[in-house]
């Protein structure tokens, strides 16, 4: 089947080699940042994790988006979501692969990293997340290879590919879950120090990833001759309109009990992050900038109207995407870090390798992601001429 | 005191022979100093080692000269260099300003003797170490026989999860190559060529001097302190009742970073 990606248009070749020039330039800044060090980024003693890790978190909370179109279709047999569970799927391949080389870059010795297999330690949630996030990937591969397989040939998948589906669908649960255990069962660290925040991680990726795909249906809807499909289209709106004010809820709830409780150290963080602390409020407008998107999110995604329009629901998810970033992929880490554990404020501000480094790994993605979305979309044209 | 180690154990030895008990040597040779080098058992058969830092002692020395002989000394012996830049700093053991130390204890009518006074900072080499739960390769773990809190920094893979998990900020990351350290500021590096260099992108802390506890010495920054006859410092086994820490801890009220965390820290502070 990967012969499909071999032929395309010049679009698809200009696009591929424009991801390509970007992945080079953040090859080149990572060998930098292999022989000098981490301290080519803007990471500190204080603040030691940064946007690589912030877009780990983003991802992983793409990839488990996924399964907003697999459960529907395979738990619910809502068969319009046949069309694109593909794409759901496929979406999820290349987000996973963005999180382990996301994590890979992060790592101050990388040649080092079989060492969480050589002596594996249960006991560290890190263990774990290694392990849920490369099943997962491998699931995804499994079924959405095979289903595209079955679909080329016209038949229906095997049996055993339904049970990996099935598996998978709580396993992007599991993912998200774990990724939250990473921040939530911290000492010390008080806007990490919370029993929602793997809640609060899948309503973020349960708008999150579906707003993405919906960005994605679009594109492939304008690019090619399959057509995902008009309710497709209106059911991911309602699930992302759903996510969303849940997304929202959780944010507020965390936001009660910090300033109802008025304990210094929940509030801390907050304040950080919307206003400033110790005359450092690099970080405000960013949030603010989340807060003014969230709100046009909501609004265009609860009034039936803009939510049933696609131009009006593609900047819907437009702003839900540009709003959930900010959150998980900045303000949550930065201000997990802030203050420091001695009460004061070490600013962070990605340099700029870093953050070409970071755009190289979201190329490389989205470069994987464009391949797969390539032989998928061929695939159904063949299958519907 | 002017004896060396085993001319100490030998009158200590007849000392105990005749019934006066381990500590009168101490007595004998250099009364009054007790308090600060003695555990009355063999440094290498501690079971729970701890540190109490006596600040009264340690705040009368800066303020008689600005003393940073425990930290110089550490830091020599361990091969720490200079950066010259606080936030890629490796810290060991470091001083900080009373507020920052416990930060969990806000009293805007502190104690002027307190307020914004410099504390000593070092690993409080907890008895339920968080760092060692969330370390994915053990690199970082805590030794059976003793508490202490050690790391293989041949094992690190630098992913800085104990450095998000440590609550006091007692874990440094080597954000570049210690010999790319800058020449001006470490002219002698490596300062100890019996302790092992590191490489970049691997994490380091305070480890008690794991290296000189098993050839039956002090910590090299409680060795300074008693060098100047200090002896602010105090490392000794908690779980031995007649210890030199069990003892200060008996008879002054002393207080710890963030206890209720429940990380346990061994580290204690008599203000």
């Amino acid at each position: 089947m990967l012969d499909r990606a071999l032929k395309g248009t010049t679009g698809y070749w200009s696009w591929l080699g424009f991801l390509l020039v970007l992945i080079g330039i953040g090859a080149g800044c990572y060998i930098y940042q292999y022989f000098e060090g981490l301290r080519i980024t803007g990471l500190s003693r204080d603040v030691s994790w940064g946007l690589y890790i912030g877009q780990l978190t983003y991802f992983v909370g793409i990839a488990a988006g996924g399964v907003m179109v697999v459960l529907p279709y395979y738990l619910h047999d809502y068969k319009a979501f046949g069309r694109i569970t593909i794409l759901g799927e496929f979406l999820a391949i290349a987000a996973i692969l963005m999180c382990l080389l996301f994590v890979f870059v992060d790592l101050g010795n990388p040649v080092r990293i079989m060492n969480v297999i050589l002596y594996p330690t249960p006991n560290s949630i890190l263990f774990w997340d290694m392990i849920v996030l490369n099943v997962y990937l491998l699931l995804n591969i499994v079924v959405g290879w095979n289903v595209l397989a079955a679909e080329r040939k016209g038949v229906k998948y095997k049996k055993w590919v339904k049970v990996l589906a099935y598996i998978s669908i709580p396993w992007a649960f599991t993912i998200h879950t774990v990724t939250a255990f990473l921040y939530a069962g911290i000492p010390g660290r008080h806007f990490w120090l919370t029993a929602i925040m793997a809640a609060r991680f899948l309503s973020s990726a349960f708008c999150a990833g579906p707003a993405l795909l919906v960005l994605l249906c679009l594109i492939v809807k304008k690019v090619s001759k399959f057509d995902p499909g008009k309710e497709q289209l209106r059911t991911l709106g309602g699930i992302i309109a759903y996510a969303m004010i849940i997304n929202v809820f959780f944010f507020l709830l965390e936001v009660f009990t910090a300033f109802y409780s008025q304990i210094p150290g929940h509030m801390h963080a907050f304040e950080f992050l919307f206003h400033g602390l110790d005359g450092y409020g690099k970080l405000a407008p960013w949030m603010w900038t989340a807060t003014g998107f969230a709100v046009v999110a909501l609004v265009l995604l609860i009034v039936p109207a803009t939510r049933r329009k696609e131009d009006t629901l593609a900047i819907a998810c437009i702003s839900v995407i540009v709003a959930t970033w900010i959150d998980k992929g900045l303000g949550l880490i930065v201000g997990g870090f802030t203050p420091n554990m001695f009460g004061t404020v070490t600013p962070y501000w990605p340099t700029t390798p870093e953050v070409l480094i970071t755009i190289g790994v979201l190329a490389v993605g989205f470069f994987v992601l464009t391949i797969l979305y390539k032989i998928a979309v061929s695939i159904k044209e063949e299958a519907a001429a | 005191m002017g004896v060396d180690r085993r001319e100490f154990l030998k009158i200590a030895g007849y000392a105990t022979l005749f019934g006066l008990g381990g500590t009168a040597a101490i007595d004998i040779l250099a009364p009054g100093e007790l308090e600060a080098s003695t555990t009355g058992i063999p440094l290498t058969q501690g079971k729970r080692w701890s540190m109490v830092i006596d600040m009264r002692k340690c705040l009368a020395q800066q303020d008689k000269k600005a003393c940073k002989d425990c930290m110089v000394a550490c830091h020599l012996e361990h091969n720490v260099p200079d950066w010259g830049e606080p936030q890629h700093a490796v810290k060991w053991i470091w001083q900080d300003e009373y507020e920052h130390v416990f930060p969990d204890h806000p009293n805007e009518f502190i104690d002027e003797g307190v307020e914004g006074k410099p504390f000593i900072l070092m690993c409080n080499h907890c008895y339920n170490p968080p760092c060692v739960r969330v370390c994915p390769t053990q690199a970082t773990f805590k030794r059976e026989q003793d508490g202490i809190v050690a790391m293989d920094m041949h094992r690190c893979i630098g992913c800085r999860f104990c450095m998000a998990a440590c609550p006091y900020g007692s874990r440094s990351f080597n954000w570049g190559d210690p010999r790319k350290a800058p020449k001006k500021l470490n002219p002698d590096f490596p300062t100890n060529k019996a302790y092992p260099e590191r490489s970049k992108g691997v994490v380091e802390k305070c480890n008690f001097c794991t290296e000189l506890v098993a050839k039956g010495e002090l910590p090299v920054c409680v060795q300074a302190c008693d060098k100047i006859k200090v002896h602010a410092l105090n490392f000794g086994d908690l779980a031995h009742s007649e210890s030199n820490v069990r003892k200060l801890l008996r008879d002054h009220y002393s207080v710890r970073r963030k206890p209720a965390l429940g990380t346990g820290p061994n580290v204690f502070y008599i203000i």
